[in-house]
């Protein structure tokens, strides 16, 4: 315990009116990621627990990775490297500046405000940062990252007040925020999936074509191009399971999340708009990614049980109806989540509010 | 000292802009470039001072009940002779702002300026008024547009700034990027302000 005890040495010269007092908030953060925090929570319901955000935060970063893994394996096989050790180091170097660059500046974004507001640094963004490199397709620039994480933590998330108190999920903002500035970079004919290579991905290929040149067996298990993280369907829910086996995310959102995808692509199908199965919706493009990393994010998703239900199920319908009815945006997951996320209030509210007419009534008839 | 006081305060204490929120409608819609909203800025200064003055002139005149009928034809006449002029000698610019001219007689800072000041000051304390209130606006739009145009397209005034080796962030011509440097003047605007910050 030679850490603890040094960690205990060097506190009081971090602490108010210590020598290096204005780094509290970094001093902070430290010691709680090295050890669980011995305090507890002073105002408010609480639930006594060891966990806090932190640990929380890992566990989602722990389901992220065999996504991230798979990707980088996928980048290299894409790029035509020979050997799956070969594919995976090509792919991994491919990635890496990537999430660096993303965690460098959002790191150091937070650790500013932090400091600035006196607040503790919060967790929040270790995720955040590892998604952002994710969702975006593996060629895109550094610059065009370090932009989108800029934008995301400063307007998507402390503007509102930090971690916690945002109303749309950062790392789709940071997503949203370069495909919007930086369209021909992000999608359509000349997104690059892998060094020097271009060409239509598969929800592309879907939203033109109305047909791809992958199986479906393919697309589950991703062997498709696409964002780095997004690509397989069978990764992203080895991750979802250990969320869910953990009770991280919502296994209502989820659920709904396919079901109404799973529902309006055989409505869409059933009209004759499109014309390949329903479930091509919940394997190409970023559909998986979404429902299971994404719309759970407890911060930005509904609260109640009956919200989950009615958020994530309006999610996945609206993700396949932008998907289906607009061209111009093939990546319908991404909007959808976002828009949902401005709801997501409302629909809490409704809730809320039909349960109280509920009780109310129950109590007139007891009368 | 009263008078400069007058002047001074619409430009940066009390904006109409960043301080009121009002004319955010056309803040947004015509700060793509920064010569429509440098126009844009100088017309509606032109309209809030004369129709300041105008109704300054008028005010023991005019019935109260009537007022605001009063106001909407000077102001309007007002409009129509600053939308005559841009088609006769700026009729690029004019295609620009489209209907936007013409909807400078709906803009609340006009109309708030006639009500809230010139209805109860002397003629030439209302156009000093109109005048500052108007450049405040203008003052904002410039810069919006100056953010806007110089990240959107990497020019100012159509001359190119940022060369070849930038690439435009398109999402800077889009509205909702306009509201959000808007937020941003106002978050640092605030932050200087300390007596603005809301509790």
């Amino acid at each position: 315990m030679g850490l603890r005890k040094f960690v205990d040495k060097i506190k009081p010269t971090f602490s108010e009116g210590g020598k290096l007092g204005f780094l509290h908030s970094t001093f902070e953060g430290f010691e709680t990621f090295l050890y669980v925090p011995n305090t507890v929570t002073k105002k408010g319901a609480h639930i006594r627990d060891c966990n806090d955000i932190k640990r929380v935060m890992i566990v989602v970063v722990l389901a992220l990775v065999p996504a991230m893994l798979f990707g980088m394996y996928n980048v290299g096989r894409l790029a035509g490297e020979d050997g799956v050790l070969n594919a995976f180091w090509y792919g991994f170097l491919e990635a890496l500046p990537n999430i660096v660059v993303s965690y460098v500046v959002g790191l150091s974004i937070e650790f500013a405000f932090a400091q600035k507001r006196k607040h503790e640094i919060n967790e929040g963004f270790l995720v955040t940062g590892l998604l952002i490199p994710l969702v975006m397709p593996i060629g895109v620039p550094c610059w065009i990252v370090a932009l989108s994480t800029a934008f995301a933590v400063i307007i998507g998330k402390e503007v509102f007040g930090g971690t916690g108190m945002n109303v749309f999920n950062p790392a789709l903002l940071a997503r949203a925020f370069a495909f919007f500035a930086y369209t021909p970079q992000m999608s359509g004919e000349a997104v690059w999936y892998a060094d020097g290579k271009t060409g239509a991905t598969a929800l592309e290929q879907l939203a033109t074509t109305n047909q791809m040149e992958w199986s479906a067996m393919d697309a589950f298990w991703g062997f498709i191009p696409g964002s780095l993280g997004e690509t397989s369907t069978a990764a992203i829910l080895l991750g979802g399971l250990l969320l869910l086996f953990t009770g991280v995310a919502s296994w209502r959102i989820m659920l709904s999340v396919f079901l109404g995808g799973l529902a309006f692509g055989y409505l869409f199908d059933a009209v004759g708009m499109t014309d390949y199965p329903a479930y091509y919706h919940l394997l190409v493009g970023g559909f998986a990614f979404g429902a299971v990393f994404m719309a759970t994010d407890p911060v930005t998703s509904a609260q109640t049980n009956c919200g989950k239900w009615i958020y994530g199920f309006m999610v996945g319908a609206l993700a396949v109806l932008i998907r289906v009815v607009n061209p111009a945006y093939p990546e319908g997951m991404m909007l959808s989540i976002l828009f949902m996320n401005a709801l997501a209030p409302l629909i809490d509210y409704f809730v809320v509010e039909r349960n109280i007419a509920r009780r109310k009534k129950l109590i007139k008839n007891v009368k | 000292m009263k008078l400069s006081k007058n002047f001074t305060n619409p430009l940066a204490a009390n904006n109409p802009v960043i301080v009121q929120i009002l004319g955010i409608c056309s803040a947004l819609a015509v700060t793509v470039k920064l010569e429509p909203a440098f126009v844009m800025g100088l017309s509606v200064t032109f309209v809030c001072a004369f129709s300041n003055l105008f109704m300054s002139l008028l005010r023991k005149g005019v019935p109260s009940r009537i007022r605001i009928i009063v106001q909407l034809v000077v102001i309007a006449t007002l409009v129509i002779v600053v939308d005559q002029f841009l088609r006769a000698y700026m009729y690029d610019v004019s295609k620009q702002l489209s209907v936007y001219v013409g909807l400078i007689i709906t803009n609340c800072i006009v109309m708030g300026r006639v009500e809230a000041f010139a209805l109860g000051n002397k003629p030439w304390d209302s156009f000093v008024d109109g005048v500052a209130n108007g450049l405040g606006y203008a003052f904002i739009l410039v810069l919006v547009a100056f953010f806007r145009e110089l990240f959107g397209s990497g020019e100012l005034f159509g001359f190119t700034i940022l060369g070849d080796w930038y690439t435009p962030n398109a999402l800077m011509l889009f509205p909702p990027m306009a509201l959000i440097i808007i937020g941003c003047i106002i978050w640092v605007h605030r932050s200087i302000n300390k007596d603005l910050q809301e509790k």
